[in-house]
Protein backbone atom coordinates (compact mmCIF):
# COMPACT_ATOMS: atom_id res chain seq x y z
CA UNK A 1 0.00 0.00 0.00
CA UNK A 2 1.12 3.67 -0.56
CA UNK A 3 0.36 6.33 1.72
CA UNK A 4 -2.62 6.96 -0.37
CA UNK A 5 -3.98 3.66 0.29
CA UNK A 6 -4.15 2.46 -3.73
CA UNK A 7 -2.46 -1.06 -4.28
CA UNK A 8 0.21 -1.32 -6.31
CA UNK A 9 -0.85 -1.94 -10.06
CA UNK A 10 0.37 -5.01 -10.70
CA UNK A 11 0.64 -7.63 -13.97
CA UNK A 12 -1.89 -10.85 -14.66
CA UNK A 13 0.59 -13.74 -14.39
CA UNK A 14 -1.87 -16.02 -14.91
CA UNK A 15 -1.93 -14.20 -18.46
CA UNK A 16 -0.50 -14.73 -21.94
CA UNK A 17 2.86 -13.36 -20.37
CA UNK A 18 3.23 -16.02 -17.72
CA UNK A 19 6.07 -17.47 -18.26
CA UNK A 20 7.66 -14.25 -18.61
CA UNK A 21 6.73 -13.25 -15.44
CA UNK A 22 7.65 -16.67 -14.13
CA UNK A 23 11.46 -16.07 -16.10
CA UNK A 24 11.94 -12.88 -14.27
CA UNK A 25 11.02 -14.29 -10.82
CA UNK A 26 13.96 -16.36 -11.18
CA UNK A 27 16.44 -13.67 -12.24
CA UNK A 28 16.07 -14.46 -16.11
CA UNK A 29 14.52 -12.29 -19.19
CA UNK A 30 12.66 -14.93 -20.98
CA UNK A 31 11.06 -13.75 -24.55
CA UNK A 32 8.79 -15.17 -27.24
CA UNK A 33 10.26 -15.50 -30.66
CA UNK A 34 8.81 -16.44 -33.50
CA UNK A 35 10.19 -19.91 -35.51
CA UNK A 36 9.29 -17.92 -38.79
CA UNK A 37 10.37 -15.20 -38.86
CA UNK A 38 13.01 -14.74 -35.96
CA UNK A 39 11.41 -11.39 -34.68
CA UNK A 40 11.05 -11.58 -30.87
CA UNK A 41 7.43 -10.61 -29.65
CA UNK A 42 6.71 -8.20 -27.12
CA UNK A 43 4.39 -8.11 -25.22
CA UNK A 44 4.49 -11.99 -25.25
CA UNK A 45 1.40 -13.45 -27.11
CA UNK A 46 0.28 -16.73 -28.42
CA UNK A 47 1.22 -16.03 -31.81
CA UNK A 48 3.65 -13.25 -33.71
CA UNK A 49 1.93 -9.61 -34.92
CA UNK A 50 4.45 -9.26 -37.68
CA UNK A 51 3.43 -12.51 -39.46
CA UNK A 52 0.72 -14.22 -37.23
CA UNK A 53 2.79 -17.82 -36.76
CA UNK A 54 1.76 -19.35 -33.99
CA UNK A 55 5.13 -21.12 -33.38
CA UNK A 56 7.20 -19.09 -31.15
CA UNK A 57 9.94 -20.94 -28.93
CA UNK A 58 10.67 -18.59 -25.61
CA UNK A 59 14.70 -17.57 -25.61
CA UNK A 60 16.64 -16.40 -22.98
CA UNK A 61 18.24 -12.83 -23.86
CA UNK A 62 20.89 -10.71 -22.54
CA UNK A 63 19.91 -8.01 -19.84
CA UNK A 64 22.13 -5.46 -21.16
CA UNK A 65 21.01 -2.41 -23.22
CA UNK A 66 20.59 1.56 -23.18
CA UNK A 67 17.84 3.96 -22.30
CA UNK A 68 15.97 4.56 -25.12
CA UNK A 69 13.11 7.17 -24.46
CA UNK A 70 12.66 8.39 -20.93
CA UNK A 71 10.52 10.98 -19.03
CA UNK A 72 11.36 12.17 -15.20
CA UNK A 73 7.48 11.90 -13.25
CA UNK A 74 7.16 14.45 -11.26
CA UNK A 75 3.20 14.04 -10.85
CA UNK A 76 2.19 10.81 -11.46
CA UNK A 77 -0.99 9.09 -13.03
CA UNK A 78 -1.63 6.21 -10.84
CA UNK A 79 -2.43 6.44 -7.26
CA UNK A 80 0.32 4.10 -5.88
CA UNK A 81 2.83 6.18 -7.38
CA UNK A 82 1.30 9.56 -6.15
CA UNK A 83 4.27 9.55 -3.27
CA UNK A 84 6.73 7.81 -5.29
CA UNK A 85 7.50 10.81 -7.46
CA UNK A 86 10.54 12.01 -8.90
CA UNK A 87 10.82 8.77 -10.34
CA UNK A 88 12.48 7.70 -13.74
CA UNK A 89 9.88 5.93 -16.31
CA UNK A 90 11.44 5.29 -19.82
CA UNK A 91 12.21 2.44 -22.46
CA UNK A 92 15.07 0.29 -22.50
CA UNK A 93 16.21 -0.82 -25.77
CA UNK A 94 17.44 -4.24 -25.34
CA UNK A 95 20.68 -5.32 -26.76
CA UNK A 96 18.71 -7.97 -29.06
CA UNK A 97 16.14 -4.70 -30.78
CA UNK A 98 13.57 -4.99 -28.20
CA UNK A 99 12.37 -2.10 -26.25
CA UNK A 100 10.71 -2.61 -22.87
CA UNK A 101 9.06 -0.09 -20.41
CA UNK A 102 10.44 0.26 -17.18
CA UNK A 103 11.99 2.33 -14.29
CA UNK A 104 15.71 3.50 -14.17
CA UNK A 105 16.89 2.88 -10.57
CA UNK A 106 19.91 2.84 -9.02
CA UNK A 107 20.72 6.61 -9.71
CA UNK A 108 19.43 9.92 -9.33
CA UNK A 109 17.37 11.12 -11.74
CA UNK A 110 18.94 13.65 -13.26
CA UNK A 111 21.90 11.78 -13.74
CA UNK A 112 19.55 9.49 -16.42
CA UNK A 113 20.64 10.33 -20.27
CA UNK A 114 19.43 8.84 -23.34
CA UNK A 115 21.61 6.52 -24.92
CA UNK A 116 23.06 5.22 -21.63
CA UNK A 117 24.19 1.90 -20.95
CA UNK A 118 21.78 -0.04 -18.37
CA UNK A 119 21.41 -3.37 -16.51
CA UNK A 120 18.73 -5.15 -15.71
CA UNK A 121 17.61 -5.29 -11.48
CA UNK A 122 15.07 -7.91 -10.87
CA UNK A 123 13.24 -6.66 -7.85
CA UNK A 124 10.91 -9.39 -5.91
CA UNK A 125 7.62 -6.73 -4.88
CA UNK A 126 6.05 -9.28 -3.44
CA UNK A 127 2.42 -10.90 -4.20
CA UNK A 128 4.94 -13.66 -6.36
CA UNK A 129 5.52 -10.43 -8.58
CA UNK A 130 9.30 -9.64 -9.86
CA UNK A 131 9.69 -6.13 -11.55
CA UNK A 132 12.33 -6.18 -14.24
CA UNK A 133 13.75 -2.42 -13.39
CA UNK A 134 17.41 -1.21 -15.42
CA UNK A 135 20.47 0.88 -13.23
CA UNK A 136 23.43 2.66 -14.75
CA UNK A 137 25.54 -0.13 -16.31
CA UNK A 138 28.73 -0.78 -14.13
CA UNK A 139 32.01 0.98 -14.52
CA UNK B 1 -13.23 14.31 -56.00
CA UNK B 2 -14.86 13.37 -52.56
CA UNK B 3 -18.36 14.83 -52.32
CA UNK B 4 -19.59 15.94 -48.97
CA UNK B 5 -19.94 18.57 -47.34
CA UNK B 6 -19.76 20.09 -43.68
CA UNK B 7 -23.41 22.67 -43.04
CA UNK B 8 -23.80 23.18 -40.00
CA UNK B 9 -22.07 22.62 -36.23
CA UNK B 10 -22.78 23.46 -32.46
CA UNK B 11 -20.32 23.97 -29.90
CA UNK B 12 -21.35 23.99 -26.24
CA UNK B 13 -19.48 25.96 -23.68
CA UNK B 14 -16.98 23.63 -21.37
CA UNK B 15 -17.26 23.50 -18.29
CA UNK B 16 -14.42 21.54 -15.48
CA UNK B 17 -16.73 19.59 -13.59
CA UNK B 18 -20.21 18.06 -14.96
CA UNK B 19 -22.21 20.39 -13.53
CA UNK B 20 -25.07 18.07 -13.07
CA UNK B 21 -24.94 17.07 -16.57
CA UNK B 22 -24.67 13.69 -18.50
CA UNK B 23 -23.07 13.12 -21.71
CA UNK B 24 -26.34 11.97 -23.42
CA UNK B 25 -27.64 15.21 -21.95
CA UNK B 26 -24.72 17.04 -23.79
CA UNK B 27 -24.35 15.18 -26.76
CA UNK B 28 -28.35 16.08 -27.20
CA UNK B 29 -28.29 19.71 -26.79
CA UNK B 30 -24.91 20.15 -28.96
CA UNK B 31 -26.80 17.93 -31.99
CA UNK B 32 -30.28 19.39 -31.39
CA UNK B 33 -28.33 22.71 -32.62
CA UNK B 34 -26.27 21.73 -35.00
CA UNK B 35 -29.00 20.24 -36.95
CA UNK B 36 -30.90 23.45 -37.11
CA UNK B 37 -27.65 25.44 -37.70
CA UNK B 38 -27.79 23.45 -40.76
CA UNK B 39 -31.10 24.17 -41.36
CA UNK B 40 -32.09 20.32 -40.95
CA UNK B 41 -35.07 18.86 -39.75
CA UNK B 42 -35.06 15.38 -37.43
CA UNK B 43 -36.62 13.23 -40.53
CA UNK B 44 -34.16 14.83 -42.45
CA UNK B 45 -30.82 12.90 -40.93
CA UNK B 46 -30.93 9.76 -41.73
CA UNK B 47 -26.95 9.10 -40.46
CA UNK B 48 -25.49 9.08 -37.02
CA UNK B 49 -21.87 8.99 -35.86
CA UNK B 50 -21.13 8.86 -32.29
CA UNK B 51 -17.92 7.59 -30.06
CA UNK B 52 -17.69 6.44 -26.30
CA UNK B 53 -18.45 8.41 -23.87
CA UNK B 54 -15.86 8.37 -20.84
CA UNK B 55 -18.34 8.63 -18.08
CA UNK B 56 -21.05 6.73 -18.98
CA UNK B 57 -21.85 3.31 -20.14
CA UNK B 58 -21.99 3.63 -24.01
CA UNK B 59 -22.62 0.43 -25.61
CA UNK B 60 -25.17 0.55 -28.26
CA UNK B 61 -24.34 4.28 -28.35
CA UNK B 62 -25.61 5.37 -31.30
CA UNK B 63 -29.11 3.38 -30.94
CA UNK B 64 -29.33 5.38 -27.51
CA UNK B 65 -28.50 8.64 -29.06
CA UNK B 66 -31.00 8.21 -31.99
CA UNK B 67 -33.54 7.34 -30.28
CA UNK B 68 -33.01 10.57 -27.28
CA UNK B 69 -32.88 12.46 -30.23
CA UNK B 70 -35.84 11.09 -32.45
CA UNK B 71 -33.67 9.78 -35.42
CA UNK B 72 -34.27 7.10 -37.37
CA UNK B 73 -31.23 6.74 -39.43
CA UNK B 74 -30.21 4.18 -42.01
CA UNK B 75 -26.90 4.68 -41.52
CA UNK B 76 -25.06 4.20 -37.60
CA UNK B 77 -21.90 4.40 -36.88
CA UNK B 78 -19.15 3.67 -33.41
CA UNK B 79 -16.00 5.52 -33.96
CA UNK B 80 -13.20 4.44 -31.05
CA UNK B 81 -10.31 5.89 -32.02
CA UNK B 82 -8.69 7.23 -29.34
CA UNK B 83 -7.61 11.26 -30.16
CA UNK B 84 -8.40 10.07 -33.92
CA UNK B 85 -12.16 9.95 -32.82
CA UNK B 86 -13.36 13.38 -34.30
CA UNK B 87 -11.52 13.16 -37.39
CA UNK B 88 -12.32 9.72 -37.73
CA UNK B 89 -16.22 10.50 -37.36
CA UNK B 90 -15.53 13.39 -40.20
CA UNK B 91 -14.32 11.18 -42.18
CA UNK B 92 -16.74 8.08 -41.71
CA UNK B 93 -19.31 10.57 -42.35
CA UNK B 94 -18.39 11.54 -45.73
CA UNK B 95 -17.57 8.39 -46.62
CA UNK B 96 -21.07 7.14 -46.45
CA UNK B 97 -22.60 10.25 -48.50
CA UNK B 98 -19.94 9.68 -51.40
CA UNK B 99 -21.17 5.59 -51.12
CA UNK B 100 -24.93 6.82 -51.05
CA UNK B 101 -25.76 5.03 -47.82
CA UNK B 102 -26.59 8.35 -46.25
CA UNK B 103 -27.47 12.03 -47.10
CA UNK B 104 -27.72 13.99 -43.91
CA UNK B 105 -25.10 12.54 -41.38
CA UNK B 106 -24.99 13.90 -37.55
CA UNK B 107 -21.41 13.88 -36.11
CA UNK B 108 -21.79 13.93 -32.02
CA UNK B 109 -19.06 14.09 -29.26
CA UNK B 110 -20.18 14.83 -25.68
CA UNK B 111 -18.72 13.70 -22.16
CA UNK B 112 -18.61 15.04 -18.88
CA UNK B 113 -15.52 14.46 -16.91
CA UNK B 114 -14.96 13.82 -13.03
CA UNK B 115 -11.55 13.05 -12.30
CA UNK B 116 -12.55 10.59 -9.42
CA UNK B 117 -14.28 8.47 -11.74
CA UNK B 118 -11.12 7.43 -13.77
CA UNK B 119 -9.89 5.07 -10.98
CA UNK B 120 -12.68 4.38 -8.35
CA UNK B 121 -14.36 2.42 -11.11
CA UNK B 122 -11.72 0.34 -13.42
CA UNK B 123 -12.87 0.75 -16.00
CA UNK B 124 -13.36 -2.98 -18.06
CA UNK B 125 -10.28 -1.95 -20.77
CA UNK B 126 -8.53 -4.58 -22.54
CA UNK B 127 -4.61 -3.53 -23.11
CA UNK B 128 -2.45 -6.03 -22.88
CA UNK B 129 0.30 -3.49 -23.31
CA UNK B 130 -0.67 -2.16 -19.91
CA UNK B 131 0.48 -5.08 -17.88
CA UNK B 132 3.98 -4.07 -18.97
CA UNK B 133 3.78 -0.47 -18.25
CA UNK B 134 1.36 0.54 -15.23
CA UNK B 135 3.57 -1.51 -12.54
CA UNK B 136 6.70 0.31 -13.70
CA UNK B 137 4.49 4.12 -13.86
CA UNK B 138 2.95 4.78 -16.42
CA UNK B 139 1.65 8.16 -16.10
CA UNK B 140 -1.10 7.60 -18.59
CA UNK B 141 -0.18 9.31 -21.51
CA UNK B 142 1.63 11.76 -19.97
CA UNK B 143 4.97 10.36 -19.73
CA UNK B 144 4.81 8.62 -23.27
CA UNK B 145 4.60 12.10 -24.66
CA UNK B 146 7.39 13.87 -22.70
CA UNK B 147 9.50 10.76 -23.30
CA UNK B 148 8.71 11.76 -27.17
CA UNK B 149 9.67 15.70 -26.38
CA UNK B 150 12.73 14.73 -24.39
CA UNK B 151 14.15 13.00 -27.09
CA UNK B 152 13.18 15.47 -29.87
CA UNK B 153 15.45 18.12 -27.33
CA UNK B 154 18.19 15.58 -27.69
CA UNK B 155 17.85 14.78 -31.07
CA UNK B 156 17.31 17.88 -32.82
CA UNK B 157 17.82 20.26 -30.00
CA UNK B 158 14.61 21.52 -29.59
CA UNK B 159 13.66 23.62 -26.73
CA UNK B 160 11.66 24.07 -23.94
CA UNK B 161 10.75 27.32 -25.29
CA UNK B 162 9.65 26.19 -28.53
CA UNK B 163 7.11 24.24 -27.09
CA UNK B 164 6.09 26.08 -24.65
CA UNK B 165 5.52 28.69 -27.39
CA UNK B 166 3.11 26.40 -29.17
CA UNK B 167 0.92 26.68 -26.03
CA UNK B 168 1.18 30.85 -25.65
CA UNK B 169 0.22 31.36 -28.98
CA UNK B 170 -3.09 29.02 -29.07
CA UNK B 171 -3.68 30.76 -25.71
CA UNK B 172 -3.39 34.22 -27.79
CA UNK B 173 -6.29 33.14 -29.66
CA UNK B 174 -8.30 31.72 -26.77
CA UNK B 175 -8.58 35.39 -25.61
CA UNK B 176 -10.92 35.35 -28.19
CA UNK B 177 -12.57 32.47 -27.92
CA UNK B 178 -15.15 33.31 -25.57
CA UNK B 179 -16.08 29.41 -25.36
CA UNK B 180 -12.88 27.94 -24.81
CA UNK B 181 -12.04 27.55 -20.66
CA UNK B 182 -8.98 29.83 -20.55
CA UNK B 183 -10.12 33.08 -22.39
CA UNK B 184 -9.87 35.24 -19.66
CA UNK B 185 -6.26 33.81 -18.55
CA UNK B 186 -3.25 34.94 -20.87
CA UNK B 187 -0.32 33.10 -20.96
CA UNK B 188 3.53 33.52 -21.71
CA UNK B 189 5.96 31.35 -22.77
CA UNK B 190 7.60 32.09 -19.26
CA UNK B 191 4.35 31.54 -17.24
CA UNK B 192 4.37 27.87 -19.27
CA UNK B 193 7.58 26.94 -18.55
CA UNK B 194 7.12 28.32 -14.46
CA UNK B 195 4.59 26.17 -14.09
CA UNK B 196 5.26 22.69 -12.35
CA UNK B 197 6.71 19.72 -14.22
CA UNK B 198 4.64 17.11 -14.62
CA UNK B 199 6.35 14.33 -16.45
CA UNK B 200 10.17 16.46 -17.54
CA UNK B 201 10.57 18.25 -19.99
CA UNK B 202 6.26 19.04 -20.19
CA UNK B 203 4.72 21.65 -17.97
CA UNK B 204 1.38 21.77 -16.34
CA UNK B 205 0.51 23.96 -19.15
CA UNK B 206 1.66 22.08 -21.94
CA UNK B 207 -0.81 19.44 -21.26
CA UNK B 208 -4.11 19.39 -22.40
CA UNK B 209 -7.28 19.11 -19.80
CA UNK B 210 -10.07 16.92 -19.47
CA UNK B 211 -13.26 18.98 -19.39
CA UNK B 212 -17.10 18.31 -19.58
CA UNK B 213 -18.65 19.34 -22.88
CA UNK B 214 -20.38 18.47 -26.34
CA UNK B 215 -19.90 19.34 -30.22
CA UNK B 216 -21.80 18.22 -32.98
CA UNK B 217 -21.11 18.50 -36.83
CA UNK B 218 -23.45 17.72 -39.73
CA UNK B 219 -22.68 16.99 -43.38
CA UNK B 220 -24.63 16.27 -46.31
CA UNK B 221 -23.96 15.09 -49.70
CA UNK B 222 -22.88 18.51 -52.61
CA UNK B 223 -26.48 18.59 -53.89
CA UNK B 224 -27.78 19.53 -50.42
CA UNK B 225 -25.14 21.44 -49.70
CA UNK B 226 -25.74 24.20 -52.66
CA UNK B 227 -28.90 24.91 -50.75
CA UNK B 228 -27.15 25.08 -46.78
CA UNK B 229 -27.73 28.40 -45.08
CA UNK B 230 -23.31 28.74 -44.50
CA UNK B 231 -20.88 28.49 -46.85
CA UNK B 232 -20.35 24.58 -47.46
CA UNK B 233 -17.16 23.10 -46.17
CA UNK B 234 -16.17 20.01 -48.37
CA UNK B 235 -14.44 17.12 -47.25
CA UNK B 236 -12.01 16.60 -49.88
CA UNK B 237 -9.73 14.56 -48.14
CA UNK B 238 -9.29 12.04 -45.13
CA UNK B 239 -6.81 9.34 -44.44
CA UNK B 240 -6.23 7.11 -41.77
CA UNK B 241 -3.52 5.31 -40.18
CA UNK B 242 -2.58 3.20 -36.91
CA UNK B 243 0.59 1.92 -35.50
CA UNK B 244 0.13 -1.30 -34.03
CA UNK B 245 3.51 -1.10 -31.94
CA UNK B 246 4.70 2.57 -30.97
CA UNK B 247 7.18 1.57 -28.55
CA UNK B 248 9.12 -0.52 -31.02
CA UNK B 249 9.00 0.67 -34.05
CA UNK B 250 12.08 1.61 -36.11
CA UNK B 251 11.74 5.71 -35.12
CA UNK B 252 9.52 6.79 -32.09
CA UNK B 253 9.74 9.88 -33.10
CA UNK B 254 8.25 9.08 -36.99
CA UNK B 255 4.52 8.69 -36.57
CA UNK B 256 1.94 7.17 -38.29
CA UNK B 257 0.52 10.73 -39.19
CA UNK B 258 3.09 10.80 -41.98
CA UNK B 259 0.87 7.94 -43.71
CA UNK B 260 -2.64 9.55 -42.73
CA UNK B 261 -1.75 13.03 -43.77
CA UNK B 262 -0.58 11.56 -47.10
CA UNK B 263 -3.57 9.80 -48.00
CA UNK B 264 -5.65 12.72 -47.17
CA UNK B 265 -3.52 15.59 -49.09
CA UNK B 266 -3.81 12.70 -52.22
CA UNK B 267 -7.29 12.33 -51.90
CA UNK B 268 -7.74 15.65 -52.07
CA UNK B 269 -5.49 16.97 -54.81
CA UNK B 270 -3.60 19.30 -51.97
CA UNK B 271 -0.09 19.73 -50.42
CA UNK B 272 1.03 21.16 -47.05
CA UNK B 273 1.81 24.39 -48.44
CA UNK B 274 -1.94 25.10 -49.82
CA UNK B 275 -2.72 24.55 -46.46
CA UNK B 276 -4.19 28.55 -44.99
CA UNK B 277 -5.11 27.36 -41.59
CA UNK B 278 -4.28 24.07 -39.29
CA UNK B 279 -5.81 22.48 -36.34
CA UNK B 280 -3.85 19.69 -35.14
CA UNK B 281 -4.40 17.47 -32.07
CA UNK B 282 -2.88 19.31 -29.11
CA UNK B 283 -2.63 16.64 -26.49
CA UNK B 284 0.41 18.11 -25.35
CA UNK B 285 2.71 20.43 -27.19
CA UNK B 286 5.15 17.17 -28.11
CA UNK B 287 2.58 16.24 -29.83
CA UNK B 288 1.57 19.15 -32.19
CA UNK B 289 5.59 19.76 -33.06
CA UNK B 290 5.61 15.81 -33.90
CA UNK B 291 2.02 16.26 -36.02
CA UNK B 292 3.48 19.57 -38.00
CA UNK B 293 6.78 17.59 -39.14
CA UNK B 294 4.74 14.24 -40.26
CA UNK B 295 1.94 15.88 -41.73
CA UNK B 296 4.72 17.72 -43.45
CA UNK B 297 4.55 20.76 -42.96
CA UNK B 298 8.42 21.00 -42.56
CA UNK B 299 11.40 18.60 -42.19
CA UNK B 300 11.74 16.03 -39.25
CA UNK B 301 13.88 17.64 -36.81
CA UNK B 302 12.50 21.34 -37.59
CA UNK B 303 9.62 21.66 -35.55
CA UNK B 304 10.89 23.58 -33.18
CA UNK B 305 12.59 26.07 -35.70
CA UNK B 306 9.08 26.35 -37.55
CA UNK B 307 7.72 27.32 -34.55
CA UNK B 308 9.74 29.85 -33.70
CA UNK B 309 10.06 31.25 -37.43
CA UNK B 310 5.89 31.59 -37.57
CA UNK B 311 3.18 33.27 -35.76
CA UNK B 312 0.78 30.38 -34.90
CA UNK B 313 -2.12 32.86 -33.64
CA UNK B 314 -4.91 34.07 -35.48
CA UNK B 315 -3.10 37.09 -36.79
CA UNK B 316 -0.07 35.07 -37.99
CA UNK B 317 1.21 33.25 -40.92
CA UNK B 318 0.44 30.28 -40.24
CA UNK B 319 -2.36 29.94 -37.91
CA UNK B 320 -2.69 26.98 -35.81
CA UNK B 321 -5.29 25.53 -33.20
CA UNK B 322 -7.17 29.36 -33.61
CA UNK B 323 -9.91 28.31 -31.24
CA UNK B 324 -7.11 28.19 -28.15
CA UNK B 325 -6.85 24.02 -29.03
CA UNK B 326 -7.65 21.58 -26.64
CA UNK B 327 -4.55 23.32 -24.64
CA UNK B 328 -6.54 26.45 -24.33
CA UNK B 329 -10.21 24.94 -25.32
CA UNK B 330 -10.29 21.97 -22.80
CA UNK B 331 -11.10 18.39 -23.90
CA UNK B 332 -14.25 17.12 -23.61
CA UNK B 333 -14.22 13.57 -24.29
CA UNK B 334 -12.70 11.28 -26.11
CA UNK B 335 -13.68 13.23 -29.10
CA UNK B 336 -12.89 16.36 -27.52
CA UNK B 337 -11.00 16.76 -30.89
CA UNK B 338 -13.89 17.83 -32.38
CA UNK B 339 -13.42 21.71 -31.27
CA UNK B 340 -10.64 21.59 -33.56
CA UNK B 341 -13.04 20.35 -36.59
CA UNK B 342 -15.65 22.75 -35.40
CA UNK B 343 -12.77 25.56 -35.30
CA UNK B 344 -11.92 24.91 -38.92
CA UNK B 345 -15.48 24.62 -40.11
CA UNK B 346 -15.71 27.29 -38.40
CA UNK B 347 -13.26 30.00 -39.91
CA UNK B 348 -14.05 28.17 -43.38
CA UNK B 349 -17.67 29.39 -43.18
CA UNK B 350 -16.12 32.99 -42.31
CA UNK B 351 -17.77 32.63 -38.81
CA UNK B 352 -15.26 32.98 -36.79
CA UNK B 353 -15.98 36.73 -35.72
CA UNK B 354 -12.86 38.52 -33.93
CA UNK B 355 -10.18 35.50 -34.95
CA UNK B 356 -11.72 35.40 -38.20
CA UNK B 357 -8.43 34.33 -39.91
CA UNK B 358 -8.19 36.52 -43.72
CA UNK B 359 -7.48 33.03 -45.71
CA UNK B 360 -9.89 30.66 -45.05
CA UNK B 361 -10.10 28.28 -48.14
CA UNK B 362 -8.03 25.65 -46.97
CA UNK B 363 -7.65 23.69 -43.71
CA UNK B 364 -5.87 20.55 -42.37
CA UNK B 365 -7.24 18.87 -39.46
CA UNK B 366 -5.65 16.21 -37.18
CA UNK B 367 -6.52 13.77 -34.76
CA UNK B 368 -3.75 11.70 -33.03
CA UNK B 369 -4.63 8.93 -30.81
CA UNK B 370 -2.81 6.80 -27.49
CA UNK B 371 1.37 7.37 -27.84
CA UNK B 372 1.18 8.78 -31.82
CA UNK B 373 -0.86 5.12 -32.34
CA UNK B 374 -4.16 6.04 -33.83
CA UNK B 375 -4.14 8.91 -36.69
CA UNK B 376 -6.56 10.68 -38.82
CA UNK B 377 -6.31 13.59 -41.05
CA UNK B 378 -8.42 16.02 -42.94
CA UNK B 379 -8.72 17.92 -45.35
CA UNK B 380 -11.36 20.64 -45.38
CA UNK B 381 -11.89 23.11 -48.52
CA UNK B 382 -14.91 25.93 -48.36
CA UNK B 383 -16.81 26.30 -51.43
CA UNK B 384 -15.66 28.55 -54.57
Amino acid sequence: MSATGAPRPLPDLAGDGARYWQALAQGRIELPRCTACARFVFYPRPFCPACHADRLVWEEVPGAGRVYAFSVVHRATHPWFLDKTPYVYGLVELDVGVRLPTTIVGCEPSRVRIGMGVDPVFEDVGDGVTLLFFRPAAG
Amino acid sequence: MPRAAVIGYCELAPSKRPEGRTPLGLIADASRRALADAGLQPADVDGIVVCPAMMQYSMLWPSVVAEHLGLAPTYLEFVDLGGATSCAMVARAASAIESGRATNVLCANGDTWDPKGMYLTPPPMVAPLRDYTLPYGAAGANADYAMAARLHMERYGTTPEQLAKIAADQRTSALENPLALFHDQPLTVEDVLASPIVCDPLHKLEIVLPCSGAEAVVLTSEERAADAPHRAVFVRGYGEALEPSPFQRDDFLVTPTVESARRAFAMAGLRPRDVTLAQIYDCYTSAVLIELEDAGFCAKGEGGAFVDSHDLTFRGDFPLNTGGGMLSFGQPGLGGGMTLVVEAVRQLMGRAEVRQVPRNDVAFVHGNGGTFTEECSLVLVGAS
